[in-house]
């Protein structure tokens, strides 16, 4: 067995594994994956890419628990998208006729 | 008439349906950088050796003016032929009629040959190239796709199914090539997709070219769908004559034996891995220097690379290999990567084709995004695609063969035949520094010196651990044996296990983790 410099390897990046770091090429899909971040419920998303048809809150405006805030269509269903909990509206991200993409934030709740 | 006339009638015909949609479509196909399904049939097949059917079929269309259109052999050639003298069915979509769009007897025509694939177990070729469901036969026309779909599910692991793409295969029509083994993409030519660019468009406004949504390489880099990525036609159709020369025709054949061939002299097996586990090499090296005359028949190469599968040839005989890739990703076993090579453990199982192992793998991928999607989940897919396959399967252990990596990497307990191990080889619950870290915590943290005595006990347990013997001294390890007896190793372990018998228990079938 050759004994190999590890100099040799500089120009591999290092991963981590277990414990041990390993010279290794990485993979455009391992560089591209999503990083993870903790949900915050005061940030309401789009859990589906759509339109919005229509707008029912203001800004400022106090919500209850369970009422609708906007209407989302998406692959030919109109989505309720309904208050989480009692809150106020702090800013409102979408207007009709939006297209919003996956993830994409629609309301935020103070 | 007299035969004489009869005779020219029919000669007649046939020239008039082999037109195909005409002179002008013909030169659109090509404009495209296409061939056409003709020339694409008898460019696979051996010269002389195909033989047409259902030439005169006609469509049965007769809404929205459909009964008034000749569409010749209903957009699609189908029949038999012979590739390497072996006995092959096939089908072509043309593009040419109709845009090669599905109608119901364009269905029965591949459904016809499919059948006949399955009756004669011998491996049916299906070129793709196709607008999709011809929206004037509606709902037939999803029948049809049932229908073939139907067909791929019974045919599986009975017969190979190898689907080719040249051309676009959009919506239903693209879960035919999903449910075969094989599918060959070129590049700039095949598409693939479920919705394609402008209903993402429509729906979404987000623009993306046909070639990133569902091009070639998309789909053999990223996706997965796709196991061969050619740039041209051509190349994709030697691609095809050698994968079925490697294969079996049917599940209960074997692989045809050819004369066998020493690996070549340059690869020289004792020079390729460094002795530091933590450097890289690349595995291919190794089979290369293992395999006959050094050839190996790469599988989704550019899909997952950390995991290597693919064909390569020991004595003569077609063996599957699977190889950890240390120059990838350190070869760590991921989502992809197990996905990849549980499918391939399968085929070759279902084939007959015995599996060798080459392990040097310092675990599973650990992150976030890995155990979101499920890595539990997919990771299971290679100890019950090991755990199921009869077929003859030996493990060579390089280096690391670390905690749940080294279960799933063919070992003993899941019934390999033959495992060996090298010199250089750890089997270990895990990695010496993490072990370390655990077993001598308290002599670590009570130390006067916690660093120097974590390296002193990292080096013990290297010492003790790190290596074959404590494995080999449970059994686990046939033999620890030199890199350069690898090879003898292996033909020896393979004729021995030349005729394998195991039975598993009665069932209908088992409900692998999907």
């Amino acid at each position: 067995m050759e004994n190999i410099d590890e100099k040799d390897y500089g120009e591999y990046p290092t991963l981590l594994i277990g414990s041990g770091l390993y010279k290794t090429e990485l993979t455009k899909k391992f560089e591209n994956r999503a990083k993870w971040e903790v949900p915050d419920p005061r940030k309401i998303m789009a859990v589906i890419p759509g339109t919005i048809l229509d707008v029912f809150v203001k800004n400022g405006q106090q919500v209850k628990k369970g009422e609708t805030l906007l209407i989302l269509e998406a692959m030919k269903m109109q989505n309720q998208i309904v208050m989480p909990f009692d809150g106020k509206i702090k800013k409102l991200h979408v207007a009709p006729d939006d297209i919003v993409k996956k993830l994409q934030l629609m309301v935020e709740i103070a | 008439m007299s035969l004489k006339r009869n005779i020219q009638d029919l000669r007649q015909r046939k020239i008039e349906v082999q037109k195909g949609g005409g002179d002008k479509a013909i030169e659109k196909q090509l404009a495209m950088g296409k061939l056409t399904a003709r020339e694409r049939i008898l460019s696979i097949l051996d010269p002389d050796s195909f033989h047409e059917y259902d030439m005169f079929v006609e469509h049965l269309a007769r809404d929205f003016d459909m009964d008034k259109k000749i569409l010749h052999g209903d957009g699609v050639i189908t029949g038999t032929g012979t590739i390497h003298g072996s006995p092959v069915c096939i089908y072509a979509q043309d593009f040419t009629v109709a845009g090669g769009s599905l109608g119901l007897m364009h269905a029965r025509k591949i459904t016809k040959i499919m059948d006949h694939a399955l009756k004669m177990r011998v491996p049916l070729i299906g070129i793709n190239d196709s607008g999709g469901a011809r929206i004037q036969e509606g709902v037939n026309s999803l029948a049809g796709y049932g229908e073939i779909f139907f067909r791929n599910t019974l045919a599986s692991g009975v017969i190979p199914q190898l689907s080719v793409i040249l051309g676009p295969c959009a919506g239903g029509a693209v879960y035919s090539p999903a449910l075969t083994d094989f599918v060959f993409v070129v590049e700039n030519i095949s598409k693939m997709f479920i919705t394609g660019p402008s209903v993402i468009k429509t729906v979404l406004g987000e623009e993306i070219s046909m070639e990133a949504l569902g091009g070639a390489r998309v789909h053999c880099e990223t996706a997965g769908n796709a196991h061969f990525y050619a740039k041209t036609e051509q190349e994709c159709f030697d691609q095809i004559k050698k994968l079925i020369e490697l294969i079996p025709r049917n599940n209960t054949d074997k692989c045809v034996k050819v004369e066998p061939k020493e690996p070549l002299k340059k690869y020289k097996i004792e020079k390729i891995v460094p002795a530091n586990a933590r450097l890289p090499y690349d595995i291919k090296d190794i089979i290369r220097s293992i395999a006959d005359n050094s050839e190996f028949f790469e599988v989704m190469e550019l899909y997952a690379p950390n995991i290597v599968i693919g064909f390569g040839r020991m004595n003569g005989r077609t063996c599957g290999f699977v190889a950890n890739q240390p120059k990838v990703l350190a070869g760590v076993l991921d989502c992809d990567s197990s996905d990849k090579a549980a499918r391939f453990i399968r085929y070759c199982d279902s084939f007959n084709i015995p599996i060798i192992t080459l392990e040097d793998m310092p675990g599973y991928l650990p992150g976030v995004d890995q155990e979101h999607m499920g890595v539990i989940r997919h990771g299971a897919k290679i100890l019950y695609a090991y755990s199921e396959a009869t077929v003859p399967k030996i493990t060579v252990i390089i280096r690391k063969a670390y905690g749940g990596g080294y279960i799933a990497m063919n070992s003993r307990h899941l019934r390999a035949d033959f495992v060996f191990a090298w010199p250089t080889a750890e089997i270990a619950v895990m990695g010496p520094e993490g072990a370390a870290n655990i077993v001598f915590r308290k002599e670590i943290e009570e130390a006067a010196d916690p660093e120097a005595m974590r390296k002193q006990k990292i080096e013990e347990y290297k010492e003790k651990f790190a290596n074959p013997f404590v494995a080999a001294a449970q059994g686990y390890i046939d033999q620890v044996i030199e890199p350069s007896e690898t090879r003898s190793m292996l033909l020896h372990a393979l004729d021995v296990s030349e005729n394998k018998s195991v039975s598993m228990p009665q069932k209908k079938h088992g409900i692998p983790p999907f």
